[in-house]
């Protein structure tokens, strides 16, 4: 059968600004649950444009590099498989760079911005007792699990790109970047958490700034409890 | 043309060169750390299975010790492992990984809080540090964090152009900013190159698609040696068709390899360790079975069985790998095997470094001024012939903080050099040329070319006719390349062809001395194996290559002979 990728384009270095252009492919019917839409677009770029532009990385859901919008979806490119899609009988595959981040050129976005407040959430270890020395710290198995989930985040902006609290206000750290305040806070090597709560508790660009749409619950690729851990920060927030 | 400036320039930002970036911090302030990719896209964070330190924390592991660190990868080595630096690994294995404990690292517990030990191929004791199977991931963003916290200046999306070399010292390097599309210099006291793995060179690989050996490349251009090239590990587990890895913890945890008659084939070419002997050995062991017809179905593949794991194992401290075969392989674990096969997993060769880091020259007792590698890209010779699981981490860290120290003080001691605006000049008019190329030949269908002829001529079996082709068949890959390449891409502004060009250059540059590194060593021995040279040669081979491309584009090989003094010390550098 032939699956037409009908790819958002962007050219920096034209006026034409942002069209539409369709690539087919040929793929065997048993192939749909073989070949990912980053396999399709490599392809592409291999065989029939090799100015189409996007990132990849390891191909198999761990580097985070390749999160893009397919089929109204924010996915990576690489685990997602032709048969997840429920192809119509139309059979197209819609991508298109992720929404909320400017686009740099056709798939790729700038994540400036993004990584920006990544390090605002201090994505790291600090407190009065800084390392004295290599000596193993305790950490109980239960301590661990409280961080565990929020420590799979790959970073690849799906969550953050279909936030629209942060399409209005990249100000505001978005969904990522709250998980990732959680993941280092609560960690119990960390003493450092009423300064750190103080900078969350922010009506705008803080915790405060969700709004609960749920969106990035459904866009992350690791099933991230995200919104779940946006109201525990909430709760630390209001009781310190 | 902008030029940017810092005491210590990192190309790479890796489990190695972050971890030189916080141990520079030592010396000097200004860290500036240049990746191609975004530093937390590079191929550290999808190291699964472990970091190996003989803390002892486990009953079983009690009464390791250095030594038996030490000793159980001087074995594994094959007798190609330097061992002054194998001493350093493992050494300060334990306080360099408990140090990346307290940086936050979210490594599993046992059950009283301390850091869990899990068994690993090789290793005789259970020493594998792991975070799930997701421990390249957690080392990786702790180290990042620790950047972020130092506050060091990060280039992400730059690609490594070249070095600007003045004699034995290094001034600064060229880069193409992928989003300004523009060529800039870096001006830099020294310059680590932590520029990573190279396996993309083969068709079949669990690399990412970052790692194609452009610290290689640039050391091939710039008069550098690389040693032990010939010396590549295959993995014994990579999916059929995509090559991704299913980690080596998988046996660590008690998996079975089985053959189409379901049966545990290990027991004929390992039966003591059976899987968990070392990589090289499994790999010709699979390799045998397919041969002979006792692949899965008669194809090209075999069994992982983890089916009589425990459900808690496979969620506790397997999650990914059940994930990777749930997704990509469409077998839940738990229930029916894994299909798998030998990949080209990492390059135990390298750009050749003292104890230090610092890069030997082209010829004798030579090295550079202020020019360092570390990781992958060096070698070190500490995993000799046959790398174990866990200790690449391991070299990334203990390595990567002793020659981030070095090159800190080097900068501290050493003055800023001269970039002329011309090197710039030139790499752009080379950008210009390249990106206008307008053959017949499409870029994918060389790389496609080069990586099927690495795979079916070097691959975990080799012979002197297949070397000997391949021997030729490279240079007239690398004349298609400058004479036939046509490129779609005309654009300046993150020109994704363009840096698969230049990809494309790096691997063609050094794949030469993975050829000759091997046509060359008549023998075979670790992850080398000569079909035509079954045994190991210790009287003509115990000794590391050194393949040098000469300014007319030959390559040329000499031999050094391995540091197996025990208890020599560890200074073949005047103590730095």
């Amino acid at each position: 059968m032939k699956v037409t990728f009908r790819i958002s384009r962007y050219d920096p270095e034209t006026n034409e600004g942002s069209y539409v252009e369709d690539f087919l492919l040929e793929v065997e019917e048993y192939e749909l649950t073989e070949v990912t839409v980053l396999d399709a677009l490599v392809e592409i770029k291999e065989d029939q444009d090799g100015s189409l532009t996007f990132r990849h990385g390891c191909g198999h859901g761990s580097c985070g590099s390749c999160a893009v919008l397919i089929n109204e979806k924010n996915r990576l490119a690489c685990e997602t498989h032709l048969d997840d899609l429920e192809l119509d009988e139309k059979t197209v595959v819609e991508v298109s760079s992720l929404p909320g981040f400017p686009t740099i050129k056709d798939l790729v976005v700038d994540m400036d911005n993004f990584f920006r407040n990544d390090r605002l959430a201090r994505p790291f270890i600090s407190g009065e007792d800084e390392r004295s020395g290599p000596t193993e710290t305790e950490q109980t198995p239960g301590e661990l699990r409280r961080i565990l989930e929020a420590t799979e985040c790959i970073n690849c902006g799906a969550c953050t790109a279909s936030c629209p609290t942060y399409w209005e206000n990249e100000g505001y750290l978005g969904p990522a970047a709250l998980v990732r305040a959680y993941r280092w806070m609560e960690d119990s090597r960390n003493s450092e958490i009423e300064e750190r709560l103080a900078a969350l508790d922010d009506e705008k660009d803080g915790v405060w700034g969700c709004n609960k749409f749920f969106n990035c619950l459904e866009a992350c690729p690791k099933e991230i409890d995200t919104v779940g851990i946006i109201e525990a920060l909430k709760r630390s927030v209001i009781t310190s | 043309m902008e030029i940017f400036e810092h005491d210590l320039l990192i190309v790479g930002g890796g489990a190695a060169g972050l971890r030189a970036a916080i141990a520079a911090r030592e010396h000097v302030d200004d860290v500036g750390i240049i990746s191609k990719v975004n530093v937390l896209r590079s191929h550290s964070v999808t190291a699964q299975g472990g970091i190996s330190a003989p803390l002892g924390n486990t009953g079983e592991g009690v009464d390791d010790s250095w030594r038996v660190h030490f000793e159980d990868t001087v074995r594994g080595g094959d007798g190609l492992v330097d061992h002054d630096a194998c001493e350093i690994l493992t050494k300060g294995a334990s306080g360099t990984v408990l140090e990346l404990d307290n940086m936050g690292v979210p490594f599993n517990r046992t059950e009283d809080g301390r850091l869990d030990q899990r068994p690993f191929g090789g290793h005789s004791l259970p020493r594998s540090l792991y975070a799930a199977d997701r421990t390249g991931h957690g080392i990786t963003y702790a180290l990042y964090g620790e950047n972020v916290r130092l506050d060091n200046a990060v280039y992400n999306e730059f690609f490594l152009l070249d070095l600007v070399a003045d004699g034995a010292r290094v001034n600064g390097l060229t880069a193409y900013n992928m989003k300004s599309g523009e060529v800039v210099g870096f001006r830099g006291k020294s310059v680590v190159l932590a520029t990573g793995g190279c396996t993309q060179a083969f068709a079949h690989t669990t690399s990412g698609a970052a790692s194609t050996g452009d610290g290689l490349g640039i050391a091939m251009r710039n008069g550098i040696p690389l040693e032990d090239m010939e010396f590549i590990q295959f993995h014994p587990t990579g999916l059929p068709g995509s090559g991704i890895l299913i980690s080596e913890a998988a046996r660590g945890e008690g998996g079975y390899l089985i053959n189409d008659d379901g049966e545990r084939f290990m027991k004929r070419y390992d039966p003591e360790k059976m899987e968990l002997s070392s990589r090289d050995r499994v790999v010709r062991g699979m390799q045998r079975e397919i041969e002979r017809g006792k692949g899965i179905d008669g194809e090209d593949y075999l069994h992982l069985d983890l089916t009589h794991l425990s459900r808690r194992t496979l969620e506790e401290k397997l999650p990914t790998i059940s994930q990777i075969a749930e997704d990509f392989a469409k077998v839940d674990p738990s229930e029916r095997p894994i299909p798998v096969r030998p990949t080209a997993h990492y390059c135990m060769g390298g750009i050749p470094v003292t104890l230090n880091g610092r890069v030997k020259g082209s010829s004798w007792g030579n090295t550079w001024d202020n020019l360092f590698a570390a990781g992958e890209a060096a070698c070190l010779s500490v995993h000799g012939a046959n790398r174990l699981g866990t200790n690449s981490l391991l070299e990334a860290v203990v390595f990567g903080k002793r020659i981030g120290a070095v090159a800190g003080r080097t900068a501290e001691e050493g003055s800023f050099g001269k970039l002329p605006r011309e090197t710039l000049n030139q790499q752009e008019k080379y950008l210009t040329e390249l990106r206008e190329k307008d053959g017949t030949v499409r870029l994918g269908e060389i790389k496609s070319r080069l990586r099927e002829l690495t795979w079916n001529k070097c691959g975990v079996f080799r012979n002197q006719s297949d070397l000997e082709e391949a021997n030729d068949e490279i240079y007239e890959l690398r004349r298609t390349f400058s004479e036939e390449l046509t490129l779609d891409d005309r654009g300046c502004k993150f020109n994704t062809e363009l840096r698969s060009a230049l990809e494309l250059r790096n691997l063609l540059e050094f794949v030469p001395a993975v050829l000759l590194g091997a046509y060359k060593r008549t023998e075979s021995r670790g992850a080398h194996y000569r079909e035509d040279y079954p045994e190991k040669d210790d009287g003509n081979w115990a000794v590391h290559s050194y393949v040098v491309r000469t300014n007319e584009g030959r390559y040329g090989v000499d031999y050094r002979p391995v540091r197996n003094d025990t208890g020599r010390g560890t200074t073949d550098e005047g103590g730095e």
